[in-house]
């Protein structure tokens, strides 16, 4: 079909509809209001499930019953609906279920604003509910790489039979810009659905939908299973992008919106003879720490750029094991950081290690 | 032997297990009703059953059909999930006062108000009887419990809610009617009221709610006869039993 002009919270609907979801459960907030009302007009015409929900906690037990059913199922919802999903989200790793839950991001804490945000990383790559469990977590920064993994998000939702967040913020949502919707994504080796609790019992015998053990035995060896499959995603399927790191002597460590940003800064940048390159964690749960074992020698210092007060830092910290000097500039309350500010903050970098 | 023919048997809808209920407890009645109903009506190999929260929490392993545990008071919302995406499916759940009267209660509400084609089997034992005999909704006054130990009181919490009329209030709910299982004849009443809740949602004619009016002898303190006992002259009173709404009335014979 070529490339499509569309606004990103529509664009994301649509490639869930191609990602092949079959369901939709979600209560109204902004910034993400297109996207359920782009399904609202187009599940139900394709014969699928589109559902307004009660509140946020309604929907994504929805989501829980439906995939437990044996849909490929989506939510979506902005950060205060997100953390009130929090409870279904847990139930739904610990009962290993697939679900896709869309997070476009804007500022708290508390009712916060509605500009573009990036404070809920921590909630996103720590699970974000009661117990022991991760999210598969993507991080687009352009509205093709958010429409590719939200179409390829259902396969890892089904490999992995568990919930995968797409984190994207409000500047996702509201932009637009041209989209191929066809490129192709990857395609996961599944296996059939053959534990689904959908009352089909001509098709398969009894199956149960649970996350309930009250044997501590039961418990620990259920999350040490689970424990593997996060253990699998960290050791092969870290996701990230190098950018103009050759001859960098400085980096920034971006994610999302923020790291389109950084790519105009490295230009200015280049333009006053710095080269700066830009490492981009594409998943931010698994966090990309191979990606620092690929930083050229030259680069000493990291600039952590984010939209929060610098939540990403622990996990570069972490990742680097004190061999770099990591800085950091953010703007919080719903403002974008201009790429003047990121270049002074690199410059600014460059210049306490000079000294 | 030629002449011995089996009367009576337990239901193929129920796992041969112990169930974890205490003894006289009245949960273990509307097992075997909500089991009978669903062979009887021929639905067992399309149902779904949603365990919620609460002393029956573990009953996915005691009905024969496919089964879903839900969070606290959540099972409307995830047997909407289902039956959005299976609408052939035979959906129920089966629910605490606790569950679905207070944190549920939203869900219970709306799932009505959608007008979802399920069956919702709600036990009203007046008490939170899983966590240890805690004060619920429907907590009648003057009621020990271990959160109102000198007797609920309407001025600090409340009178005891009655969920069968406040559902019946709902526009999208089709058929609600409280039932009790103190004694044979109204055992067999309300086994009548649940067919009748399930052949609604087999015909796809959408919400139904069977209250029960059901005891914990644990937690009330009481030996089960007494419990029963205590029911009749105490619940009965505040929760009448009836039908307190029937859309299809004249519709259905
Ligand atoms: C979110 C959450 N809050 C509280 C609990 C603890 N809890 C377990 S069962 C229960 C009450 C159940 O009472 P009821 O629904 O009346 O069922 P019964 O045990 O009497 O059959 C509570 C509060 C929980 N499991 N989850
Ligand atoms: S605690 Fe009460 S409701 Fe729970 S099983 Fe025992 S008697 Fe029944």
């Amino acid at each position: 079909m070529g490339k499509v002009l569309m606004k990103g919270n529509e664009a994301m609907a649509l490639a869930a509809i191609k990602g092949g979801c079959d369901a939709f459960f979600g209560y109204p907030i902004t910034p993400q209001n297109e996207l359920p009302e782009y399904l609202s007009k187009h599940m139900q015409a394709n014969g699928r499930v589109f559902v307004q929900s009660e509140s946020e906690v309604a929907a994504i037990n929805m989501v829980y019953g439906a995939a437990g059913a044996g849909a490929r199922v989506l939510t979506s919802s902005s950060s205060p609906g997100i953390a009130l999903k929090q409870e279904g989200i847990t139930y739904i790793a610990g009962a290993e279920l697939p679900a896709v839950i869309i997070n476009v991001m804007r500022g708290g804490p508390g009712l916060g604003g509605i500009q573009p945000s990036q404070g809920d990383y921590k909630q996103i790559t720590r699970g974000g509910g009661n117990g022991d469990y991760y999210l598969y977590s993507l991080a687009p920064e352009s509205l093709q790489e958010a429409v590719d993994l939200i179409k390829e998000s259902f396969e890892i939702a089904d490999y992995y039979r568990n919930p995968v967040m797409i984190a994207v913020d409000g500047l996702i949502g509201q932009m637009m810009e041209p989209v191929d919707f066809d490129h192709e994504v990857k395609k996961w080796d599944l296996k059939p659905k053959d534990w689904v609790a959908d009352g089909d019992r001509k098709s398969h015998p009894k199956n149960i939908i649970n996350s309930l053990y009250l044997d501590p035995t039961d418990l620990e060896n259920h999350n040490l299973k689970l424990k593997k499959k996060y253990d699998d995603m960290k050791a092969n399927h870290q996701r990230y992008e190098m950018i103009n790191m050759e001859n960098a002597e400085i980096a920034i460590v971006a994610f999302g919106s923020t790291s389109r940003i950084a790519r105009t800064a490295i230009q200015l940048l280049k333009e006053q003879g710095v080269n700066c390159g830009i490492l981009r964690p594409i998943t931010i749960y698994p966090f990309p720490e191979k990606a620092f074992k690929e930083l050229p020698k030259e680069v000493k210092d990291l600039v952590v750029v984010e939209m929060n007060t610098g939540q990403m830092i622990d996990d570069v910290k972490i990742a680097t094991m004190g061999t770099h000097n990591i800085h950091f500039y953010g703007r919080v309350g719903g403002i974008v950081p201009e790429a003047e500010e990121i270049v002074d903050a690199v410059l600014k970098a460059r210049g306490e290690s000079n000294e | 032997m030629s002449n011995t023919k089996i009367v009576y048997e337990k239901s193929k809808a129920l796992e041969d297990v112990h169930l974890s209920y205490c003894p006289g407890c009245t949960h273990g009645v509307i097992h075997k009703l909500v089991a009978e109903s669903l062979v009887e009506l021929d639905i067992l190999d399309r149902a779904v059953g949603i365990s919620s929260v609460g002393c029956s929490a573990l009953n996915y392993d005691f009905f024969t059909c496919d089964m879903q545990q839900a969070a606290h008071g959540r099972a409307p919302a995830v047997a909407t999930g289902i039956k959005r995406f299976k609408p052939d499916s035979i959906v129920f759940t089966y629910q605490g006062d606790g569950d679905l009267g207070s944190i549920g209660i939203a869900e219970a509400i709306h799932a009505a108000h959608r007008g979802e084609n399920m069956t919702i089997v709600f036990v009203n034992n007046a008490i939170y009887g899983m966590t240890g005999g805690q004060m619920a909704p429907t907590t009648l006054i003057g009621q020990k419990t271990t959160t109102s130990p000198e007797g609920r009181t309407e001025a600090q919490a409340g009178l005891p809610l009655r969920i069968a009329e406040l559902m019946a209030t709902i526009p999208g709910a089709t058929y609600i009617e409280r039932v009790s299982v103190h004694d044979p004849k109204h055992v067999m009443k309300a086994k009548k009221a649940l067919k009748k809740a399930f052949e609604i949602q087999k015909n796809k004619q959408g919400f139904s709610l069977i209250e029960f009016i059901s005891t914990c002898p644990v937690n009330w303190g009481m030996t089960p006869k007494k419990a029963v006992d205590w029911a009749v002259d105490n619940m009965i009173p505040y929760f009448p039993l009836g039908v307190y709404k029937d859309k299809l009335a004249g519709e259905n014979k």
